[in-house]
């Protein structure tokens, strides 16, 4: 199956979405090969400003741009935008719903060799609890590049959640991605899986699997974090009476906790939440870290046939 | 030690890094072989510490700012004696000791975690007031990179120091020049560097950074340096010692492939043989 690392689709959909748009402009920390806006700054560089690593400071930067009429993408890894700049975010950003992306790379566990501290595990939480904030976690290339583009057309604050590790390509132009909407990828009647970033991939692999032994379940990407779609969350929560989540995020505060706030109090429905057991990560191989820390298919097939004998 | 073996374990220094680089197959070459005499000279002349009890209460410590350079911290804390040279071999690998940037909680010898860049002087700071505070008369050293110096943060830490006239504190500035996004110089120019740090009230000494005999005259003269803290302005090569890697932004974060390693070591032999 072919590739791509989000943050490469991201990467692409900027130089696109600059040629589209003047107002676009982009910022950096030191980071721009990585985040891999250097692609935009090669092409617009009178549009594009590096701030050093000074992550705090760029945050605030792209709250003063948007207040004078500019469509900025801040982007650095997840754990510096919403770690070191949370506050910045929080109160000049957010507060006054200035239209500034946080478009945020090496996200998760998945970040590998770096280690613990600049894998966040966290940032979903954060980014959640934050009042007029949209969160955003696209599982693919595909994904990506219309999920940057929906960010771009919607007025306000936006946080896109990236990686690192290349994931299968799982969607055509044909998807339609939708801030606010959840997009069923499967059908099934005994349990429904809510899934995003990388974990959709793995959930739908799972389910795949689990059809085989004659478990049905339906696959649910819930790319938009936040606004959630609760219609869709609470309807196959009562069709299939049965619910896993899987996200490459600690179990406590992102999707999986999400989920569980919906249903909790409009559908009681067994849950099992596969995620990030409140941990922080390490160093390692990407693929071998997601094993160690539980976010393989096999882990997704082992919850739902769990969350099933709860029925 | 004596200047001439101080030399060699720079160079021994530089070996491990190299060596420790290769199988990892990831993390930083340039920023932990510009620092390798400022640690060789830190670890085998400067500091007071025991490799056989690393948490004793009165030892110096030192915090490694700019974590990315992990490896030049592991390498001299092995050659310390902290834990065996081995665990080299297991940088950055999955359930091993040595992670990619340095954890306090898992590697003897590691004064503090690091590795989000911006927080280490704020911490030795912390340190250095603690022992003020317990009458205790160790030093804290903390090396930061000079991209780093973009960071609020440090600034933040900078004034504290000094408003709190913490002569205890050693910082040293790894002035290499070159950041990820390239030369320092043009992605954020932090430029009169040693003025700012004056006039922030510190007591500011310009040294080669690969002179071991300027290092430890001005560390003597940090140490002799009352009533405020003291920062060396280390002038440094990224990636000094590998003559592929000087000076070369790309080598900030990639490893060297088994060949380009064992150029590597064939350049550092010859230097330690040149060196007798
Ligand atoms: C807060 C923070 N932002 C970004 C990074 C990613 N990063 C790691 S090393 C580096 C460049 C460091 O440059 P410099 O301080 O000059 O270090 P050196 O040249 O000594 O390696 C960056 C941006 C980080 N570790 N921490
Ligand atoms: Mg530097």
């Amino acid at each position: 199956m072919t590739k791509q690392a989000t943050r490469d689709a991201y990467g692409k959909a900027l130089v696109a979405l600059g040629a589209e748009n003047k107002d676009i402009v982009v910022l950096d920390a030191d980071l721009s090969k990585s985040t891999k806006t250097a692609e935009f700054a090669k092409n617009y560089p009178e549009r594009f400003f590096n701030m050093g690593i000074a992550e705090a400071n760029l945050m605030g930067t792209a709250a003063g741009l948007a207040a004078a009429g500019k469509i900025p993408f801040a982007s650095t890894f997840a754990i510096f935008a919403t770690g070191r700049a949370f506050e910045q975010i929080r109160n000049s950003i957010a507060y006054p719903k200035l239209n500034v992306k946080i478009a945020a790379t090496h996200s998760g566990v998945s970040v590998g060799e770096d280690g613990g501290s600049h894998q966040a595990v966290e940032d979903i939480a954060i980014m959640r609890a934050m009042p007029n904030m949209t969160v955003l976690v696209p599982a693919d290339g595909e994904e990506t590049k219309q999920a940057i583009y929906a960010a771009a057309k919607y007025d306000g604050p936006v946080y896109i959640r990236m990686g690192r590790l290349g994931v299968p390509l799982l969607f055509d132009e044909n998807y339609k991605f939708e801030i606010g909407k959840a997009n069923v990828v499967r059908e099934g009647e005994d349990c429904t899986i809510f899934a995003n970033g990388l974990m959709v991939a793995e959930a739908m692999e799972a389910a795949k699997e689990l059809e085989e032994e004659g478990i049905k379940v339906a696959v649910v990407n819930v790319a938009s974090v936040k606004p959630l779609d609760r219609e869709t969350i609470i309807s196959y929560a009562k069709k299939t009476k049965a619910v896993v989540t899987a996200e490459e995020h600690n179990i406590i505060g992102g999707l999986g906790s999400a989920v569980a706030e919906v249903l909790s109090e409009e559908a009681p429905t067994p849950i099992v939440r596969i995620g990030i057991k409140d941990t922080f990560g390490e160093s390692g191989r990407p693929l071998e870290l997601l094993e160690k820390y539980g976010l393989t298919k096999e882990d997704v097939k082992a919850g739902v046939k769990a969350v099933i004998k709860k029925k | 030690m004596e200047i001439l073996e101080l030399k060699r374990m720079a160079n021994q220094i530089r070996q491990n890094i190299i060596t420790m680089l290769v199988p990892a197959k990831s993390g930083h070459p340039g920023g932990s072989l510009s620092a390798a005499d400022i640690l060789a000279v830190l670890y085998f002349q400067e500091m007071k510490i025991k490799p056989e009890d690393p948490q004793w209460a009165d030892r110096d410590r030192f915090v490694l700012a700019k974590g990315h350079a992990a490896p030049v911290l592991y390498a001299a804390l092995a050659e310390k004696g902290f834990f065996p040279k081995e665990e080299l071999l297991g940088l950055r690998q999955t359930g091993r000791m040595l992670q990619g940037h340095p954890d306090m909680r898992k590697v003897p010898g590691v004064d503090m975690s690091t590795g989000s860049l911006g927080q280490g002087l704020s911490a030795a700071n912390g340190m250095a007031l603690a022992g003020k505070l317990d009458n205790k008369n160790y030093r804290v050293y903390a090396l930061l990179g000079d991209g780093e110096m973009a960071e609020g943060q440090v600034w933040e830490a900078a004034m504290a120091a000094a408003h709190y006239k913490l002569d205890n504190v050693t910082a040293i500035l790894d002035l290499n020049g070159l950041q990820i996004d390239g030369a320092t110089e043009n992605v954020m120019n932090i430029d009169p560097i040693d003025e700012k740090w004056r006039a922030f009230g510190w007591h500011v000494i310009s040294v080669d950074g690969h002179d071991i005999e300027a290092l430890l005259a001005a560390f003597a003269e940090a140490k002799s340096t009352k009533g405020k803290p003291t920062i060396l302005i280390a002038h440094t090569i990224k990636g000094k010692g590998v003559s592929f890697m000087e000076d070369q932004a790309d080598w900030h974060g990639s490893a060297p492939s088994a060949e380009q390693g064992e150029k590597a070591l064939q350049e550092l032999r010859e230097e330690v043989a040149s060196l007798d």
